[in-house]
């Protein structure tokens, strides 16, 4: 079945905006084209080369990966690692498990709602913070704990969760000013 | 001399890395012959940064909370001053370290000795020597009779026994078959699979390829999931570097037996843990259990037959087959032979990863090993087998740690997973946490599981709300019933446990909340409500510069005041007021 509005074509030249990533995502399609079962495998991919699934490229995929658009949105739908919306520069994931939770995980989550003023799974209008919960991090006996690209912290206290993010506020702020 | 510092997770966390640039700074600095030497988790999670002096005589000297300040004083010290510094070590030669009296360390041997990321150290310490036995000496038959006699059963919850699996793969018909290593580890509040995949990733490997050999395999696969990215670096380390040794690959040993390990990472599931589910997510689809007969062994990956085991499991396989059988099964209790390694964490003083022999009591798990209860609060409850698994009482800390023992309390023995909770830790809000986790993660193939955790969980939450009705328990207990019955997969067949075994021994907590509308732990934000006691306040003010609500207000030196429209309850002032004054309370 093929469409005739050109809409795959408008699609294609919208993506390919970006050459940088488009050819990590062509290199990646080479590398599981033809090989069954790796849509869980290409999605992560797609997520490594633009931090989440943009709509256009799982389109994209469908249609030069011949599966159906329903099977990718059903799968990235159900993981949560996948992504439907942009992360910001630091992706912040607060640990709600058990001995987390017991250590008193919920107020720095309190905490670090108010101070960002987010809830979780949103970002700020800043794009510099991501808040998202999961549940264990592997590291209980710092509980609570939270993981800012890939690095841990832990044992928090609202407090001390605050400074690490304004701490990296303040950096960025910083940089920013010396570029300019 | 020898310096060894502990980069798991944890150690990174607290601050191993500094720890390790300023130990190579005072090596440059003083000019030392000194080699420092990387390795993963020793277990003693709680003092971590961790760093081991290992002198000429091989006498390891063991720090904790050690930082750079520290290190200075190790150096001037010990190193130079040839004295240890009494005041952060924690294990000497004479000076046993309560943390490590009465663990047996068996799929833990490695962790926090060896170098994870060094195949060599791994083969110095008797590693693939079991594997080469069994490709150049052994019958595929006579592995999987060593491990019946092992009497090793499955570590990743249900307690299966591994010689059964592998028999029932290795006498499907097939030529392709498959092994799987599951370190997809979904218990919140479980860390002994990562633990393990970062401080000895060859054991895995070698315990997966030594199953391949057995089941007729000659392609195994490890399922990590993603939120472990030091273990997925340090296992993928670990295979190309077996691979480039020709221990793993083509002709292993030269025994003609070929063998490849990949990673495949998880994509944040817990249902992924099951094991047909997991098939389903390693095949590109929507991870959802199906219905089983046919297990894996009969038809799994791609249809073809495939083993399946947790990480702990694969990784006692080696030392079973260097010790024998025999030497595995005089440990632990006649029907759970070997170690279990527990994650300890929790309101506990000492936490981490112990391995102990099967049978040893849960008090004397919590109280010699772990310390007893952070802070010298009153213990309450123990949880076993985290979603899957129950709370355990004061009156029941004699049980001893085996799978049927355990399973007798109404929990279950798990992967390993041992939070502790205190007298401030309240029990319906636990069963609620552990409802809220099974209730977003289960899958939605059945109906029971489905619907039926939503409702038990609306229930728990309208208690924790101070909005429970007379014969809510009974409902519970009668939901969770149909939940269990009606249910596909070990997920909704035991996610009614937490809620029921709190309900078994912590009735009194649940009538508090529904009847008095009070929460006896003080947890429960909707019943209980902080104030300032204005005889008491001196107005200091610390607990408003700590209110994230910014809802504590009073003029300097005198009397402060809560809003409590605006307050969030969380508890920030309590802890601040100086103890001096105490002056927040709550009720
Ligand atoms: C909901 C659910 C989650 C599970 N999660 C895990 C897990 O994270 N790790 C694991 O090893 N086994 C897990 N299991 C058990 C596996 O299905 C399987 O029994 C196990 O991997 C077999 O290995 P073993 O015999 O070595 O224990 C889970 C089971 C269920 C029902
Ligand atoms: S019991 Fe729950 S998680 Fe398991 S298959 Fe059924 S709906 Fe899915
Ligand atoms: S409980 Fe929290 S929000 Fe409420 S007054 Fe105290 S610090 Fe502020
Ligand atoms: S910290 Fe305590 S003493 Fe100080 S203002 Fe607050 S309530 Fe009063
Ligand atoms: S429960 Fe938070 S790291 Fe495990």
């Amino acid at each position: 079945m093929s469409c005739t509005c050109q809409c795959n074509k408008q699609q294609e030249n919208d993506i390919k905006k970006d050459a940088s990533s488009w050819q990590s995502l062509q290199e990646l399609l080479e590398q599981y084209r033809g090989k069954k079962g790796s849509l869980v495998a290409i999605l992560q991919g797609v997520q490594a080369i633009y931090g989440y699934l943009p709509q256009q490229v799982m389109d994209y995929i469908a249609s030069t990966m011949k599966i159906k658009p329903a099977k990718i949105y059903g799968v990235a739908t159900f993981y949560t690692q996948f992504r439907l919306q942009p992360v910001g520069k630091y992706h912040i994931l607060l640990c709600q498990g058990t001995a987390c939770h017991v250590n008193g995980s919920e107020r720095i989550l309190t905490a670090i709602c108010e101070e960002l003023n987010i809830k979780p799974n949103e970002t700020t209008s800043d794009r510099l913070f991501t808040l998202d919960c999961v549940a264990c991090l592997g590291c209980c006996s710092l509980a609570p704990v939270m993981m800012i690209n890939e690095q841990a912290y832990g044992p928090l206290t609202p407090d001390k969760a605050l400074k690490i993010i304004r701490d990296l506020a303040a950096s960025e702020q910083q940089a920013c000013e010396g570029g300019k | 001399m020898k310096i060894r510092i502990g980069l798991g997770s944890c150690g990174i966390a607290a601050g191993a890395l500094k720890v390790k640039e300023s130990v190579e700074a005072e090596i440059q600095k003083r000019g030392l012959d000194i080699e420092v030497k990387d390795t993963g988790c020793i277990g003693m999670c709680h003092a971590e940064p961790l760093l081991d002096v290992i002198d000429d005589q091989e006498r390891v000297f063991t720090y904790g909370y050690v930082t750079p300040e520290v290190v200075l004083k190790i150096f001037d010290e010990h190193i130079t001053g040839q004295s240890p510094v009494e005041q952060y070590l924690l294990a000497a030669p004479e000076k046993d370290y309560c943390f490590m009296a009465g663990q047996k360390r068996v799929a833990l041997r490695n962790c926090g000795v060896i170098n994870p990321e060094n195949l060599q150290d791994y083969i110095e310490h008797e590693g693939y020597q079991a594997l080469k036995r069994v490709v150049t000496e052994m019958t595929p038959e006579e592995v999987i009779s060593e491990i019946k006699e092992s009497g090793l059963r499955g570590r990743g919850g249900a307690g299966f026994p591994t010689w059964f699996k592998w028999d029932a793969a290795r006498k499907t018909p097939g030529d392709i078959k498959y092994i799987i290593c599951n370190a997809d580890e979904g218990d919140p509040g479980a860390f002994m699979d990562r633990s393990l995949l970062e401080g000895d990733p060859h054991s895995v490997l070698e315990g997966m390829a030594i199953a391949g050999y057995a089941v007729g395999a000659k392609e195994g696969f490890i399922y990590c999931r993603a939120e472990y990215p030091l273990a997925i670096k340090r296992a993928e380390m670990a295979i190309k570097q077996a691979e480039e040794r020709g221990i793993l690959g083509k002709n292993i040993f030269g025994s003609g037996f070929d063998f490849e390990i990949s990673i495949k990472q998880g994509a944040g599931a817990f249902v992924c843990g099951e094991e047909t589910a997991l098939i389903a997510s390693l095949e590109g689809e929507r991870g959802m259990p199906r219905l089983k007969p046919p297990f894996p062994a009969q038809s799994g990956y791609w249809g073809k037959p495939t083993n399946i085991n947790n990480v702990e499991t694969y990784a006692n396989v080696p030392w079973i087959l260097a010790n024998g059988g025999k030497a595995f099964s005089a440990m632990g209790t006649e029907k759970s032979p070997g170690t279990k390694v527990f994650a300890l964490a929790g309101k506990i003083k000492r936490g981490g990863l112990v391995e102990v022999p099967m049978g040893l009591s849960l008090r004397e798990v919590i109280f010699n090993i772990g310390g007893g209860i952070k802070g010298d609060k009153q213990f309450k409850a123990v949880q076993l087998g985290g979603p899957s698994g129950g709370c355990i009482p004061e009156e029941l800390l004699d049980t001893p740690v085996d799978y049927d023992s355990i399973n007798q309390t109404g929990a279950i023995m798990g992967s390993g997973g041992m939070v502790v909770m205190d007298e401030t830790t309240c029990m319906v809000d636990v069963a609620r946490f552990f409802l809220e986790f099974t209730q977003s993660e289960s899958c939605g193939k059945c109906v029971q599981c489905r619907i039926g955790t939503k409702r038990m969980l609306e229930i728990l939450e309208r208690i924790c709300n101070g909005e429970g009705q007379e014969g809510d328990t009974e409902l519970l207990q009668e939901i969770a019933l149909k939940v269990k019955e009606g249910s596909l997969c070990g997920l909704g067949q035991s996610a009614p446990n937490p809620v029921l075994t709190t309900i078994r021994y912590f009735r009194d907590e649940y009538e508090a909340h529904i009847k008095d509308k009070k929460c006896p732990a003080k947890q429960c934000k909707s019943l209980i409500t902080f104030r300032i006691d204005p005889e008491k306040c001196r107005g200091c003010g610390t607990c408003a510069s700590k209110c994230p609500a910014k809802c504590i207000t009073g003029e300097k030196k005198k009397p402060h005041v809560i809003n409590q429209e605006l307050c969030l309850k969380c508890g920030s002032c309590f802890e601040a007021c100086p103890s001096k004054y105490q002056a927040v309370t709550v009720e």
